[in-house]
């Protein structure tokens, strides 16, 4: 019979294993050398499902230590139900302080969005990916899109930028849109909305990716070159919102969200959940913004 | 959007925890006991023991009582747990010849040196309902197995008789495909990521962790004509108990226990060694899986042998579709993954398609159309 | 190897090159070959698809290879545009390194350069040169940005100067060539072929697959690309005919073995070998 003790054993600080905290750190360590470059990593199961935010909670579990202050968030949200039950987790295996500041927190796991107010050097950023593989949208084999990669050979991806605007007037990508690291790899930012993706190049924080069902780790170091890719004429653009401004804050220039209420009636609210409480309540957080062509 | 808000997921996701619990229970009928599970419920025990690759019957049963019965979910606490464990040894290569034998088949021949063992099957049994179990009793069950003790000969429980394979009488006569089999590395697919091509030993891994409907869903696919090969033949199939065998640091090697494990051994014609002359020889492919799981072990034995024909036409001779898309907890993490909130992501294709919607109704007619959001 | 580049003028020199499919040994290329009248070594089954092509092509130059099926003909184009790799051999080119460069040595990601700069390849089967998945246009405008072209409007001129060059309707650039007739897809290959104006094209059968009153046209066509460009090709083919219209000079293979070299004119009017007698009786 099982002994109930087995179940209520002790987990290491923060819950994975010092060996493979060592392994992913040095996979991590790899990914910074080489900028935008997939590193498979081992990827062990956690007890959060594929998909819900493993590649980023390795690589967060395997940094954390026990001065640092947490914060998740998910689609823009500290009070997402997904990032409450990671930040649970966190804190429950580490017992670091957690934090909804952004400006507080030394480290900060987010799905598909980059806050707002600027991240520092005392700042690593770090996204959950579920599809790490920019190139999988035109090449389904890995073992193509590997040596793709080695080759620079992006030409496939171009030409599906390319008929998109010849079809649609618009390169149509929308969240995920591709950039190249350090004039070299073409790496998918994980879906962050084109909004983001500015804020990627020369950031003075560190940017790791985790890529858990796919088993893959890269980064971004603090002033690195990321490129959006676009045509000389086609340029790329961020999301518009026009003249719209969000309904809680009467603010513009940030990421908002399409809110309907239940007579259908719709209002547009600043993402950024921390962002929009410091707007409400006091002067606005310094933030890097991008201004579309023309 | 601040601290009370984020209060307000916690208290959310502690509620639901609480709900799910409340209707496991709310019918207020005896509790299930773990033995019960593992002992009545031993073969889906035995799957799930495969696809959480772990090898321990009571977890699995713990691992389905608290899932409700959700073999997914079930197979996936096992995996949770065992990315825990500390890996301290590496087993010895079970020996399967020895097997402590309960069933073994074979579909090649009708007589086999050991002969036909049939052993506990349901394959013969007709699907009818069985309305006496509806009102089964301790007493009813220990008078069945009353008559059953009743049958065995205790003189003749010493006597272990070993088996010869059914592939050594086809290997003997030259019969069988000898492959080039190039990367012969044992690799540890728990610890490294997978690279294609991969070794056929990390193939072999990670279909003894894949999810049986998966891995059915393509041996299938392989006989109704999407893989080269056809229908293929079970060589053998023999379900049973063998021992683990580690080294200790003095490299002495101590014996830990037994398990039960389903191998088949499936055979189906080959394209040959593509050497001038060569025969279409006969191809073995190889099926290993915990517990007993024959229709798991059949499908491994199936898609061994068409994986190694790779042709990437079809989804049973490519590795990459194979081995990505049978791996059970990653697909269903990640198909359930989808009921997270995607809205910022949602989003940014919206801002795109409303732009390009504009776009072409402006182009119609010199029309324009009010963007909602502008 | 620089003064040999500088000195003799040429612009593509062959040596030796080979390509052998299975499991030969060391007697294979000797047991197969004209005289033996097969590719196929009878000892070990391995398939000597060319053997020791020694050639120079010259700028400008229209060289044939003529040969029927199995003679090596598409290996060799294949091989020099790394679709496969040589078993032995060398390939020097002039617009790479000024021709001190071995073109089997580069790596993968120089070829690719080679490929996509330097060379052009026409596939007589057009789905072997052409991407079904992406329209006319964007096949084109694949070779145009791979070589730097960062311009949506000035590729497309370009691609819309290059089809109407091919003779393909510029309004059918933006749909899959997919639908398009047979010689309409060939046009649209050599457009991509020559899109980055490279010093050297290959032709493989380019014809083939077409009809007869097709043919002419698309190779009216070639032979205007190539006064207009001053291109270097080499055009590889069953059909003298083909041979005749297109080219300078003419390499006769016949089981992997150039058996025959020399002016096309001459080697038409007055073939030396065996074989050669037989190929051009037939076109009588």
């Amino acid at each position: 019979m099982i002994e109930n003790k087995k179940f209520q054993s002790a987990y290491n600080f923060a819950f994975l294993d010092e060996r493979t905290k060592r392994e992913i750190r040095r996979k991590i360590l790899k990914a910074i050398a080489l900028p935008g470059y997939q590193v498979p990593y081992s990827s062990p199961e956690m007890p959060i499902a594929r998909g819900w935010g493993t590649g980023g909670l390795h690589v967060s579990l395997a940094i954390i230590g026990r001065k640092d202050v947490f914060k998740v968030i998910d689609q823009g949200s500290d009070a997402s139900v997904n990032a409450c039950s990671l930040r649970q987790f966190i804190e429950r295996m580490t017992g670091c302080r957690t934090t909804v500041d952004t400006a507080e927190a030394t480290l900060i796991q987010t799905r598909h969005r980059i806050p707002e107010e600027i991240l520092t050097e005392q700042q690593i950023l770090v996204f959950q990916v579920p599809q790490p593989e920019i190139l999988r949208g035109v090449e389904r084999l890995e073992t193509r899109t590997r040596s793709m990669h080695a080759e620079a050979d992006y030409s496939k991806l171009w030409v599906s930028l390319y008929e998109a605007y010849v079809r649609y007037g618009s390169l149509m990508r929308g969240a995920g849109y591709p950039v190249r690291v350090n004039g070299r790899y073409m790496m998918s930012p994980s879906p962050i909305p084109r909004w983001d993706v500015p804020n990627l190049s020369d950031a003075r924080c560190l940017y790791l990716f985790g890529a858990g069902r796919e088993k893959r780790i890269y980064a971004i170091p603090p002033h690195t070159v990321v490129e959006p890719l676009e045509f000389e004429d086609v340029r790329f653009r961020v999301e518009d919102w026009g003249a719209t401004a969000c309904a809680y804050s009467n603010a513009r220039d940030a990421f908002l969200d399409e809110i309907y209420e239940d007579d259908s009636s719709r209002k547009f609210v600043v993402n950024d959940s921390n962002f929009l409480d410091k707007l409400r309540t006091g002067p606005r957080p310094p933030q890097r913004l991008f201004r579309n062509p023309q | 959007m601040g601290y009370v808000a984020v209060k307000g997921g916690q208290e959310a996701i502690a509620n639901a925890a609480e709900l799910v619990e409340y209707y496991r229970l709310r019918a207020a009928t005896p509790p299930i006991e773990i033995e019960q599970i593992r002992t009545q419920m031993r073969l889906l025990v035995d799957k799930i023991m495969g696809e959480g690759s772990l090898y321990a019957p009571d977890h699995a049963a713990l691992a389905l009582k608290q899932n409700e019965g959700d073999v997914f979910e079930a197979a996936f606490t096992m995996r949770a747990y065992r990315a825990t464990l500390k890996r301290e040894y590496y087993s010895e290569v079970l020996v399967t010849r020895d097997m402590l034998i309960r069933r073994r088949i074979s579909a090649a021949f009708r007589d086999i040196p050991g002969g036909q063992i049939l052993g506990p099957t349901r394959d013969y049994t007709h699907r009818l309902f069985q309305p006496e179990l509806t009102t089964e009793s301790m007493p009813s069950i220990e008078e069945f197995l009353q008559r059953i003790d009743a049958h065995i000969d205790p003189a003749k429980l010493t006597a272990i008789p070993k088996f010869g394979k059914v592939i050594d009488v086809l290997r003997a006569e030259g019969l069988l495909l000898v492959r080039d089999e190039g990367d012969r590395r044992v690799v540890d697919v728990t610890r490294e990521a997978i690279k294609f091509p991969a070794p056929r030993s990390a193939a072999l891994q990670m279909m003894a962790r894949a999810e049986t409907g998966g891995l059915m869903c393509l041996g299938y696919s392989t006989m109704r004509g999407f893989a080269a090969g056809g229908h293929g033949t079970v060589g053998e199939l023999r379900v049973g108990d063998v021992a683990v065998q580690v080294k200790d640091p003095r490299g002495r090697v101590r014996y830990l226990g037994r398990i039960t494990v389903t191998e088949c051994e499936m055979v189906n014609s080959s394209k040959g060694s593509g050497k001038k002359g060569s025969l279409p020889l006969l191809s073995v492919g190889y099926g290993l899986c915990f517990g007993q799981n024959e229709t798991k072990a059949i499908c491994m034995g199936m898609l061994d042998n068409s994986l190694r024909e790779p042709n990437e036409a079809n989804p049973a001779n490519s590795q990459e579709f194979t081995l990505y898309h049978t791996e059970g907890v990653e697909s269903y993490g990640f198909t359930n993954h989808l009921k997270l909130p995607h809205y910022v992501t949602f989003q940014s294709g919206l801002d795109n398609l409303r732009e390009a919607m504009q776009r072409t109704l402006a182009s119609y007619a010199g029309l324009t159309v009010e963007s909602p959001a502008k | 190897m620089n003064d040999m580049a500088l000195n003799s003028g040429w612009l593509l020199r062959v040596r030796g090159l080979t390509k052998i499919y299975g499991q030969p040994d060391g007697d294979s290329i000797a047991r197969t070959g004209p005289q033996a009248s097969t590719n196929i070594c009878p000892v070990t089954g391995a398939i000597v698809a060319c053997a020791g092509i020694d050639f120079d092509l010259y700028p400008g130059e229209v060289l044939g290879v003529v040969g029927e099926s199995g003679s090596g003909k598409s290996t060799l184009v294949q091989l020099l545009y790394f679709d496969q790799p040589p078993t032995a051999g060398s390939a020097f080119f002039t617009a790479l390194d000024n021709g001190t460069t071995d073109l089997f040595t580069l790596s993968n990601q120089r070829r690719r350069h080679v490929r996509n700069h330097l060379l052009g390849m026409v596939y007589q089967n057009p789905r072997d040169g052409l991407n079904f998945n992406f329209t006319a246009g964007g096949n084109i405008a694949e070779k145009l940005i791979m070589a730097g072209s960062m311009n949506v409007a000035s590729i497309r001129e370009r691609s819309s100067n290059l089809l109407r060059q091919t003779e393909v309707p510029v309004a059918r650039m933006d749909q899959t060539p997919r639908t398009f007739s047979g010689g309409m897809q060939q046009r649209v290959q050599i457009s991509k072929a020559i899109a980055n104006h490279p010093p050297l094209l290959f032709l493989d059968e380019v014809t083939s697959g077409l009809d007869v009153s097709v043919q002419a046209k698309v190779l009216d066509m070639i032979r205007q690309i190539q006064s207009e460009l001053g291109i270097s090709m080499i055009v590889v083919s069953h059909d003298l005919g083909v041979i005749r219209m297109l080219t300078d000079r003419t390499l006769v293979l016949k089981n992997g073995r150039i058996v025959e070299s020399g002016l096309t004119d001459q080697i038409l009017q007055d073939p030396q070998h065996a074989y050669t007698q037989l190929l051009v009786s037939s076109l009588l």
